[in-house]
């Protein structure tokens, strides 16, 4: 097999070119990962993977067509890109589409830190053990942490290159380390799960597994008890994950290709405002170590930090090259990029810009509300921002957290929910790519009873 | 139709060199710890999707994988490795990485024989798949789709139409001898539109496909009906009110409503959430769970389906398994590894994305038989309701039972009769009771169109769901309407 290499990527553009391409782009894309879980105290199961693939994006004038495939031998290679080369020119030609302005294609990279060298692959027997002992910590917390989804430890490895036919060529590796765990508490009221993870690019960076077994334990018993409370109309509280959840809805909102198909309430909306003052939205793709950071972009420009939204005012777009040119702006280097996917558009590290309240005022602020730790299902609407959702957190009395809640929705429409954040939090913790400080909402329907 | 399709145990002997010996040394090197199991799984999987956005099938794509994953087994632990590179050295690697659960033997054991071929239904042998198909035969159908929505109304301003298909081929090798292949076509074709009038704007999307050839979506004009019904959709909902906020009286349409059992109950009844004691359901067979007009089954085997499989991805066949009959739970969906824990038969619901997973129980298609109401009685019986007619997605806690699904059609009932639309309506309910609510079934059972996936534990596979009309006493509406 080929090594997949800059080398193979430049001879891959001059097959396309010697096939009629116009244009092309090739992605290669490898990685190993490991990873491991025990149950009760028992290895529960491993899965040590290695994977290698390469993609392209052929155009023939405005026609184009996109490919990916794990034959990675020069022959059958040839054969493959001529016929995304044969499917290109049997696509509708489309006057937008198109690599990115040469010009904006940078010469230089930055150092992001992405690679924990000293350990790359966490071999099995420490695998386990972390896994073990961040479950022996849930277990040992509380008697009625009395069973368990397990908890596992995963460790991966990534490279990725990508070249393109007008000279852009760029690479980047990383690491990440993942450690989670699934305790289940149960009494006479029933079973409740808990999960609570820590993940890192650098794996002597990830919290004590024992802290994270008891976390989760704690998660798990906190909701034990719940009950569904009546329908009414009171102020909620987002936990920092679901806050991030509810952050991560805007941007998907505000990205070109739900723009230009008219499939985001957000349709419009560029300089106007879009959420309450105190809200400041960041994307920031150059954070050192950061989960999301990459040097360049899914189409070879350089990724950048901005605000997205700026003082409750939507400053710009999430886009790519072609979802630019269909909006009449320019491409925001958000452009992402999966193997057998022509590009689309993502967030890189991006968060909520913490405010000065701890969580404890936000919450003692709220005579009778929510305290938000849970939500299911996929009830949000992006075309109308109309949200609707399975949910489930602590009730409010007098500023106090009291007993759990479960089996109700939160309902509210995104426009609305983001005009009314009434209070943002210092906790802003950096646990994955979206993240955000608690926050809480001036008010939302519940339906329950 | 080539013989490696017809035949995929010579598609992977001749393309990778792989046979019995090469099967037996893997298997063997396997085996070498105390493991109780060990299995191959192969796979070659071809896809190419098209997709049209305003009035141009701009975008194409095509794929290929290939790969190979050993499991070992021993008693309730998994070893897991795979690799896509298809070569005896390879797979080598990945049975040490695999055998590393297991402890040290102690005993030599017999070596691996291969050659028992398992019996597969034949439930999707097609003369022809879709990907023989012109890419221009195809493209023209989505114009013709994007035609049809736009004149549907003229409120559609935008059209989205795409058809993916893809046909994979896999191959199971167990330590117990047996060889199991499969050739396993798939399509779908599917259209969204957005609708515009003044600053309103709503989607409607609407689908279909199968284990299918080509002509199915021809026969009967089936596309055609697809882009009205997304149209359709778009347009009702423009003028949808609130959700009303608060339980209620549901009464669920016939069809994709049925995701309601995939996510209600359908989860919880899978076996490795029971082994481990960790669902709502555990330890309930036997034990009344639904009302006696219930009778919920998951089957594997129904011609052409989306869900369905000759074997599952352990080389079971596939089976219809009865999870509830007249509200008793009787039985889980099972691999192979779950079922033997739990001293049960494998019922075919081994599954798996891909060769980079290791299967677990999943559903193939879900459904609840007819009953013996009218629909028309049924909505005529309920004085103030809520009756959804498609969903969007849906998800489950297995442990605490409790489920939501999202309408993208529902009306009001008032007075027997249904009346305004409403948009934004959530359902959410506790499992192991909500089918003890059901207090009408229809005779109108209807299977979705075929557009199901279902995600666990990061993997996604297809599936199906199916319900005749019900009515449900009582379930929470999350709207914002009071």
């Amino acid at each position: 097999m080929a090594e997949l290499d800059l080398n193979l990527a430049e001879w891959a553009l001059g097959v396309a070119k010697k096939h009629g391409a116009t244009a092309a782009e090739v992605l290669l894309v490898s990685g190993e990962s490991l990873s491991a879980g025990v149950r009760l105290g028992e290895v529960e199961k491993l899965k040590s993977s290695r994977e290698r693939r390469l993609g392209l994006r052929i155009f023939s004038g405005q026609s184009s067509a996109t490919s990916s495939t794990a034959e990675i031998e020069p022959d059958s290679l040839q054969d493959f890109i001529k016929s995304t080369v044969d499917l290109a020119k049997l696509t509708a030609p489309d006057p937008w589409s198109g690599l990115p302005d040469a010009a904006l294609h940078p010469h230089s990279f930055p150092e992001l830190d992405l690679e924990d060298n000293q350990h790359r692959i966490i071999a099995a027997p420490r695998a386990l053990e972390l896994a073990r002992s961040a479950e022996k910590a849930a277990l040992q917390s509380d008697p009625r942490i009395k069973n368990s989804e397990g908890a596992e430890f995963d460790s991966g490895t990534y490279r990725v290159i990508f070249a393109n036919s007008q000279g852009f060529a760029g690479e980047y590796a990383g690491t990440s380390y993942h450690l989670g765990i699934a305790p289940i508490a149960q009494d006479e009221s029933g079973m409740q799960t808990g999960y609570w993870y820590t993940s890192n690019r650098m794996f002597e960076k990830l919290d004590d597994p024992a802290m994270v077994g008891r976390k989760a334990a704690e998660r798990a018993l906190r909701k034990l008890g719940a009950r569904k409370i009546k329908t009414t109309r009171v102020p909620i509280v987002f936990d920092p994950q679901m806050a991030a959840g509810l952050v991560h809805s805007l941007a998907g909102a505000a990205s070109g290709p739900t723009l230009y198909r008219g499939a985001s309430y957000l349709v419009g909306k560029l300089g106007q405002k879009v959420a309450s003052a105190n809200v400041t939205l960041v994307d920031d793709a150059r954070m050192v170590g950061g989960p999301g950071s990459k040097p360049f972009d899914g189409e070879g420009l350089a990724t950048n930090r901005k605000n997205l939204v700026e003082n409750g005012e939507l400053k710009t777009y999430l886009l790519d090259s072609y979802s630019a040119r269909k909006l009449k702006l320019s491409p925001t280097g958000n452009a992402s990029r999966s193997v057998g996917s022509p590009p689309g558009v993502s967030t890189t590290n991006f968060y909520l810009a913490p405010g000065s309240h701890t969580p404890e005022e936000i919450i003692g602020s709220v005579k009778q509300g929510l305290y938000l730790t849970e939500l299911i299902g996929f009830g949000i609407n992006m075309v109308t921002g109309d949200y609707s959702r399975g949910a489930g957190g602590i009730w409010i009395e007098n500023g106090e957290l009291t007993y759990p809640v479960q089996e109700v929705t939160i309902a509210g429409n995104l426009k609305d929910m983001f005009s009314s954040i009434e209070m943002i939090g210092n906790d802003l913790v950096w646990r994955s790519s979206t993240v955000s400080p608690t926050i809480k909402i001036a008010e939302m329907t519940i339906a329950g009873a | 139709m080539a013989t490696e399709l017809t035949k995929p145990e010579k598609f992977f002997q001749k393309r990778f060199g792989m046979n019995e010996p090469a099967f037996e040394q893997i298997l063997g090197a396997a085996l070498e710890r105390k493991a109780d199991y060990a299995d191959l799984y192969f796979e070659y999987r071809n896809a190419e999707s098209l997709a049209l956005e305003e009035s141009m099938v701009n975008h194409t794509s095509k794929s290929v994988s290939q790969g190979v994953g050993v499991r070992v087994c021993a008693e309730d632990r998994t070893g897991y490795a795979y690799s896509d590179e298809v070569t005896v050295d390879r797979m080598r690697i990945a049975a040490e990485a695999a055998r590393a659960i297991a402890d040290t033997r102690t005993r030599e054991i017999a070596p691996v024989q291969v050659g028992t071929a398992v019996r597969r239904h034949n439930l999707y042998e097609l003369d022809s798949t879709p990907l023989e198909i012109p890419v221009e035969e195809r493209a023209k159908l989505l114009y013709e789709i994007d035609k049809i929505a736009r004149a549907y109304d003229p409120r559609i301003k935008n059209v989205m139409a795409s058809f993916i298909a893809e046909q994979k081929l896999v191959m199971i090798v167990t330590s117990e001898g047996k060889i199991a292949a499969d050739t396993q076509p798939l399509c779908r074709l599917n259209v969204s539109v957005i609708a515009e009038e003044g600053t309103e704007r709503q989607m409607g999307s609407f689908g279909g496909g199968g284990r299918v050839e080509w002509r199915y979506f021809l026969e009967g004009e089936k596309w055609r009906d697809y882009a009205k019904e997304a149209a359709r959709q778009a347009i009702v909902n423009l003028a949808a009110v609130d959700a009303p906020a608060g339980e209620s009286i549901v009464v669920l349409a016939p069809g994709w409503p049925g995701i309601l059992l995939h996510e209600a109950i359908g989860h919880g009844l899978e076996g490795d959430f029971n082994r481990k004691g960790t669902s709502a359901f555990a330890g309930k067979i036997g034990q009344r769970v639904a009302s006696e007009f219930c009778t919920v089954v998951d089957d594997g085997t129904i011609a052409s389906r989306r869900g369905s499989l000759n074997v599952d991805d352990e080389g079971t066949p596939t089976s219809r398994t009865v999870l509830i009959e007249k509200g008793i739970l009787r039985g889980y969906m099972q691999d192979r590894m779950n079922a033997k824990l739990m001293k049960m038969e494998a019922t075919g619901n081994g599954r798996r994305e891909s060769f980079a997973h290791a299967p677990m129980p999943r559903m193939t298609n879900t459904f609840m038989l007819a009953g013996e109401h009218d629909p028309k009685d049924i909505i005529k019986s309920v004085p103030k309701g809520l009756y959804a007619v498609s969903f969007g997605g849906g998800q489950v806690d297995i442990t605490n039972g409790k489920f939501v699904f999202s309408a993208s059609e529902a009306y009001l009932i008032e007075n027997g009769e249904v009346t305004k639309p409403v948009k934004g309506a959530t359902l959410i309910g506790n499992g192991p009771d909500v089918l003890t609510r059901v207090t009408m079934v229809g005779n109108d059972l209807e299977l979705d169109s075929g557009i199901g996936t279902c995600g666990k534990d990061g993997q996604s596979v297809p599936v199906g769901v199916g319900m005749p009309t019900i009515r449900i006493d009582g379930i929470t509406v999350g709207g914002t309407s009071s």
